[in-house]
């Protein structure tokens, strides 16, 4: 399955990702490959079969509604690449 | 023996009876870092001054008479799991300064437990691959070999105690990234079962398929490292809440009346290199020797598991990864005005290469229109993957397989062809589609003198009995008193 270098833009959008000219080519080319080995799984036969989130049998974790502890905002702001007056600070959106 | 070469068993005994101290046994594992991991670039963090404190705190406890398995233990952690004011950085620029604010749960146990952290541990970026040649940082170098990978992503931790860096370590396995690294480096390694041990401070690459573990220099030290992390934690919602026994605890029977399966499928798998055929079947006869009995068993849905692992794990990783944006932790390209363009930027600039990758394969296989034909058909096969073992489990208690299909390869071989190193796990994510856990315990040597591994695989929540036929196959085998030539 191809998978053109538009579409690589795109997705790449999507995920937020800025991809050179220079590595469009090669992206596209490697993961047409993984998308056609990818592809064979249409060959299975799964009518019926329930789909798993993870291979362990567990429904529900319930605990107490109960206040526990949380970061302090110093502590929570501690690795902000930059913030001010308690917040974080984002280029101007408006 | 040198200090640094000592098991934890050992190690453990000496401490305990007063033999040596704990600040003795840092001190000679931090001059073992400082001798040869120039060579191997096993550790991105050396935390020198923490660990001679936790030493000295541990020599106080040792003294005071009340010691566990662990006090005074110095151990390695894989950069992926969040350590209370000690960077951790997953391999990766993006988090390159992060310092976690709290610690995950498996290293409050280890605390908890008196073991010397002594630092954390090279790895391919967020646990993407399977050489940890792709960590944003350093390569890492197999000690049996300097020009051939360690495996991956926990290479650093597999080298770390392959080259007696440390006593043990902590790694994470998502495909096999504990046990084809343990197995590359001539370790022991164990996947325990899905929400055996907590997920909570692991840095998510897929959720629903991660699990920490650990590696050590035998099978005894497994044990005794699972036996300190394992256990139910409320603040992992996957967490299961059942009994731990006591895995260091271990029978030491021999095998009479244990059945062992041997999948018809993975002998004829593409690209089984002779040599790891010829070890596995040899470690096999040794097993059988010490009274299991052999059947064959099937597990139809194995050609398939590379390619549902391949969409499961990519787009998990896409979901989970969305989070570096720049803003609240890690890098931020600052020369950008405009949010979006900031988001962009960023993420490419702290991103390597084979996160890019993932990241737009999983976005792909999770954008409108290919959710169903992708990720829904993966899900799907992944439940015939899980049947297939527990069907295969009905005729036998545990499972014999190579770990990876080839011994270690050379630095560079699979670079640019991304598909052939994904092939390279077709013997170890099974389990991790299955939840089931897997031990890797070292079973002979190549022609050029390149560990090989024997994957035992079991039933949910029976490490016990890999544990129980990895210890008798290593005592009678007796692989692991070979070191590498470092």
């Amino acid at each position: 399955m191809k998978i053109s270098k538009e579409e690589v833009l795109h997705v790449a959008n999507l995920a937020r990702l800025e991809i050179d000219d220079a590595d469009v080519e090669r992206f596209a080319g490697q993961i047409g490959t993984i998308l056609d080995y990818v592809d064979t799984l249409k060959q299975v036969d799964t009518a019926g079969v329930a789909a798993t989130s993870h291979a362990i049998t567990l429904t529900n974790a319930f605990r107490e509604d109960e206040e526990t502890g949380h970061l302090d905002p110093q502590t929570a702001l501690a690795n902000a690449p930059e913030k001010d007056e308690g917040a974080f600070v984002v280029p101007k959106v408006i | 023996m040198k200090l640094h070469e000592l098991t934890i068993q050992q190690a453990s005994g000496l401490l305990q009876n007063k033999e040596i101290s704990s600040r003795e046994l840092t001190r000679a594992v931090l001059d073992r870092i400082e001798a040869v991991d120039a060579r191997i670039g096993a550790y991105l963090t050396v935390d020198a001054e923490g660990a001679m404190a936790q030493a000295e705190a541990a020599d106080q406890r040792l003294a005071a008479g009340n010691a566990v398995p662990l006090t005074g233990i110095p151990l390695g952690i894989k950069d992926l799991l969040c350590t209370r004011g000690l960077r951790t950085t997953c391999a990766s620029r993006i988090l390159e300064n992060f310092i976690p604010p709290y610690d995950a749960t498996v290293i409050t146990r280890l605390k908890a437990a008196d073991a010397v952290l002594v630092g954390k541990l090279n790895m391919d970026e967020f646990a993407m691959g399977s050489t940890t040649e792709h960590s944003g940082f350093q390569v890492t170098r197999n000690p049996w070999n300097l020009d051939c990978i360690p495996g991956g992503s926990s290479g650093g931790s597999a080298a770390a105690v392959a080259a007696d860096m440390c006593l043990g370590a902590l790694g994470s396995d998502t495909g096999g990234s504990i046990r084809q690294p343990a197995s590359h480096c001539g370790v022991v390694g164990i996947k325990p079962t899905y929400g055996r041990v907590s997920r909570y401070g692991l840095v998510a690459f897929a959720s629903s398929l991660d699990q920490v573990g650990p590696l050590g220099k035998s099978v005894t030290d497994c044990a005794i490292l699972l036996d300190a992390i394992a256990g139910h934690d409320p603040k992992d919602s996957t967490s299961v809440p059942e009994p731990v026994p006591d895995f260091s605890d271990i029978a030491t029977d021999g095998l009479a009346g244990v059945v062992v399966g041997i999948p018809r499928e993975y002998s004829t798998a593409q690209g089984l290199d002779p040599q790891v055929g010829r070890a596995i079947e040899a470690a096999v006869k040794t097993i059988e020797s010490l009274g299991a009995r052999c059947v064959e068993v099937s597990l139809p849905h194995t050609d398939r598991a590379v390619a549902a692992y391949y969409v499961i794990a990519p787009s998990e990783a896409s979901s989970n990864l969305a989070r570096y944006d720049g803003v609240k932790y890690g890098f931020r390209d600052k020369t950008q005005s405009d949010l979006m363009q900031m988001y962009r930027s960023t993420r490419s600039q702290g991103f390597g290469p084979e996160v890019q990758r993932r990241i737009i394969i999983g976005t792909y296989a999770l954008s409108a229109g290919y959710y169903d034909a992708y990720y829904g058909k993966a899900s799907q096969i992944r439940t015939l993957i899980r049947n297939d073992f527990t069907t295969a489990f009905e005729s036998c208690d545990a499972i014999l397989s190579p770990v990876a299909p080839t011994p270690a390869y050379p630095i560079g071989e699979t670079l640019d062809d991304p598909l052939t190193m994904y092939l390279s796990d077709i013997f170890t994510l099974s389990a991790n589609l299955a939840g089931i856990p897997g031990i890797s315990v070292p079973c002979g040597f190549s022609d050029a003198g390149l560990p090989i591994g024997l994957q035992i695989m079991g039933r949910h929540f029976n490490e016990a009995m890999l544990f129980r036929i990895a210890r008798q196959f290593e005592g009678e085998a007796g692989i692991n008193e070979r070191k590498p030539p470092l």
